[in-house]
């Protein structure tokens, strides 16, 4: 197999990874759904936490972002 | 006029001024120009916005001292009153890279913060920092960080190593957290954009897209400055009061 072929399909099942990030956040906000409909007073003091929880589960899926890149451009 | 289809084509570095020292390549680059307006705005902003201080602040005092409340309020509750001897660090890391964040999503502007080797720069500098003053403040004792209170020995074994590795991947999760989100924003809207320029009529589908792209960057600029911040306070507590 040619490396340019090889490359480009390698990029492409690194961007599987970026399912987790997905799954991820949307756990995070369910989280902050279910919180704030049973305690809307509380907004205050769950609302950093869950953008803290989606900028990790959010850059978790952007590590094979990355490694797609590499894969496509540096090597 | 060629359009420029290339994506990453955004990224690449250009000597403005090229100077050489000895061996050493030391141009001024558009990193480098970035990077100096960075600087300008912030001290215009926080010098030139408490100027005249009053009682009940005008619009730039306002911001000013807002930011500095945020990052002041930040280093208290996750660090505690003696963290207050790292705020200068701090706040000078938070404003760098939001101010670094935000000027790249300027078009045609260039980010900073989209090189591996300037966030790595940034953290490499969090992490010896941070490790220094855990070992300043505790001595050897800081070692004992790695164990786990009340853990069996035989699973030691197994935890030591896993805790060790875990700390010594901090500066690198941390400078790929902040490199990747830049890169890839950037890129998504390169795309997006590119898309725009051949479609002609129907050119509004990207443009709509790359609208929402936009809002969705400017949320992401924001949020992985105070992110980073947020998880080098959580660090200096680690090191400082070491649980």
């Amino acid at each position: 197999m040619e490396l340019a072929s090889a490359k480009m399909i390698g990029a492409g099942l690194a961007c599987i990874a970026l399912v987790g990030a997905g799954i991820g956040i949307g756990n995070v906000f369910a989280a902050l759904i279910n919180s704030l409909a049973r305690n809307p007073a509380a907004q205050g003091q769950v609302q950093p936490f869950a953008f803290l929880g989606f900028a990790l589960a959010e850059a978790t899926g952007l590590f094979g972002l990355a490694i797609a890149f590499l894969i496509l451009f540096v090597f | 006029m060629a359009i420029e289809l290339h994506p990453l084509h955004q990224f690449t570095i250009e000597r403005i001024v090229p100077l050489r020292i000895g061996g050493l390549d030391v141009s001024y680059t558009n990193s480098a120009l970035l990077m100096t307006i960075v600087v300008i705005l912030i001290t215009a902003l926080t010098v030139l916005g408490t100027r005249r201080a009053a009682l009940v602040p005008g619009r730039w005092q306002s911001v000013a001292e807002m930011s500095y409340e945020f990052v002041a309020d930040m280093i208290q509750s996750n660090v505690g009153p003696e963290g207050m001897a790292y705020f200068t660090f701090i706040f000078s890391l938070f404003m760098f890279i939001l101010f670094a964040n935000l000027l790249g999503l300027i078009p045609y502007s260039f980010t900073v913060t989209s090189h591996i080797i300037v966030t790595f720069a940034l953290a490499a500098v969090v992490f010896v920092g941070v490790t220094i003053i855990g070992f300043v403040q505790h001595g050897l004792h800081f070692l004992r960080f790695f164990v786990p209170e009340g853990v069996p020995k035989v699973l030691l074994l197994l935890l030591v190593p896993i805790e060790v590795l875990s700390y010594f991947i901090r500066p690198f999760t941390l400078s790929i957290r902040l490199f990747a989100n830049m890169l890839a924003g950037h890129t998504m809207l390169a795309i997006f954009a590119g898309f725009a320029a051949i479609l002609g009529v129907f050119a509004i589908f990207p443009l709509g897209v790359n609208l929402l792209l936009l809002a969705l960057e400017l949320l992401v600029a924001t949020l992985q400055a105070y992110v980073f911040a947020i998880l080098t306070c959580l660090y200096l507590n680690d090191a400082i009061h070491m649980h």
